[in-house]
């Protein structure tokens, strides 16, 4: 059996998740246990506690703090184009699809601080249909959204972007969609204007609007069985027939209630569509 | 001694063939898990799985997300995610931030690992570059784990195994070929 100290550990996690439940209304009891701790630790760590214990009175009296706490909880880390491969088959084989719809609405849940819904949305540029179509990026974190929202990123992180957007099968240079100063690059408003930031909680929000497309890449990792079939669910729920739904590389629908409703269109990149759809 | 319940591994530079000297010589009725953490490029781990695999009497694969640890199969870390260890001992992914500026970090791996299997946890930690696995290894320990690290002098790169040495958290440090012996025999003399 583990130590003592390792009992103890997840003795407090669990009082943790249970003051931030019930005092904020924010439920992590069914997030991962193992990830979970550890960003719980580090959380203890930045605030200066020295045990998570010492989080509970910060949690319950100090109202400025559960900004930071969701920004820490919340794994606000994402890249532009991660797994290239997967956007070029959004592009190649998906858009085409998706082309055939008078409007176009993509949901794109968990999206931290953005950098996955501009490569969307330069996707759709590159394949003409960014006009007719409209991204609805959420996140639980409104610190996060506040920072995607800004469009603002390093002027460093762009040049690391380049090559995976060349893969992605980019035909510019992603310098092309920024301007960029004093080594910051700002996401240009043609790119911006068709991307709604907005909050939404996936753990106790409902289905917001009818979509032809969720993607939804590295959430469901972080969460157990029953919250990632309940996730699923809501996708199943929002997607109009036909529609795709976009996984991580590693996320699969598994014994998922929900699995019968979609059929894998490229396994091995997790793309899937909504039965029931035209072939 | 507790019985040792699994096994967890990480090395970085020249790890690749240290795992070849290492798993293949492990036997077919282990009866533990192993789980290896390999810094890679991000298409490597087909790579070391089909390098391994070929040579193992043991099961090799991707350690997939929500699926148990298995006894007696070689579960290997995909390329890109940190491979956590949930409480109940099956296998959690994560895309957080690189550690050491790595993904997958083996202190992710460690740490985790000490916390769902304490004191009947066994960690190797192998060849490396970088000091990644070091504070795994003293997690381990706390935890009342078991620690092999590869004998310096022995690896091709001798940052990580100096490193964990030097956090006090090695019980045995042994040269390449020996460490497979060890593991069997500290998994085997465990058995209930």
């Amino acid at each position: 059996m583990p130590s003592r100290s390792d009992g103890l550990r997840a003795l407090e996690v669990d009082l943790f998740v249970e003051a931030l439940a019930r005092r904020h209304g924010y439920d992590f009891s069914q997030y991962a246990k193992a990830s979970l701790r550890r960003r719980v630790s580090a959380l203890a760590q930045s605030l200066g506690c020295a045990t998570i214990a010492d989080l509970l009175p910060r949690v319950l009296h100090d109202e400025a703090l559960l900004p930071a706490i969701l920004s820490t909880l919340s794994v606000p880390v994402t890249e532009m184009f991660r797994d290239p491969l997967v956007f070029r088959a959004i592009a190649e084989r998906l858009l085409p699809v998706l082309a055939t719809y008078p409007r176009l609405n993509i949901w794109q849940a968990g999206s931290a601080t953005g950098e996955e819904a501009y490569s969307l949305a330069i996707l759709l540029e590159e394949a003409g249909l960014l006009q007719k179509a409209q991204i609805y990026a959420t996140d639980i974190n409104d610190t996060a959204i506040a920072k995607a929202e800004e469009g603002i990123v390093s002027a460093e992180h762009i040049a690391r972007y380049e090559d995976a957007y060349r893969k992605a099968g980019g035909n510019k240079s992603l310098s092309h969609y920024f301007s960029q100063g004093y080594g910051f690059a700002k996401i240009s408003s043609a790119i911006k204007d068709h991307i709604s930031f907005a909050h939404h909680n996936l753990v106790s929000d409902g289905v917001f609007c009818e979509v032809n497309m969720v993607v939804c890449r590295n959430v469901l990792i972080y969460f157990d069985k029953k919250l990632q079939d309940h996730v699923l669910g809501l996708f199943g729920s929002s997607l109009s027939r036909g529609g795709f739904l976009c996984l991580g590389l590693r996320e699969n629908l598994g014994t998922s209630a929900h699995a019968h409703q979609f059929m894998a269109v490229d396994h091995e990149l997790r793309l899937f569509r909504k039965a029931g759809g035209s072939q | 001694m507790k019985r040792i319940r699994a096994v967890a591994m990480g090395c970085s530079a020249g790890g690749i063939a240290a795992l070849h000297d290492i798993l293949p010589a492990l036997p077919a009725n282990l009866p533990v898990p192993v789980i290896i953490v390999c810094h890679s490029g991000p298409a490597a781990t087909d790579l070391l799985s089909a390098a391994i695999r070929r040579d193992c009497r043991l099961p090799v694969a991707e350690a997939q997300e929500r699926s148990p640890a298995l006894p007696g199969h070689i579960h290997v870390a995909p390329p890109d995610y940190h491979l956590l260890i949930e409480p109940d001992g099956t296998f959690a992914l994560s895309a957080e931030e690189r550690i050491h500026n790595v993904r997958p970090a083996i202190d992710a791996l460690l740490e985790t690992a000490a916390e769902a299997w304490g004191e009947e946890l066994l960690a190797v930690l192998l060849t490396g570059a970088n000091e990644d696995g070091a504070q795994g290894m003293a997690a381990v320990k706390a935890a009342g784990g078991h620690c092999i690290v590869q004998d310096p002098s022995d690896a091709v790169a001798d940052v990580m195994p100096r490193a964990a040495i030097a956090r006090g958290a090695a019980d045995w440090i042994a040269p390449l070929d020996r460490i497979a012996f060890l593991i069997t025999s500290l998994c085997q003399d465990s058995r209930p």
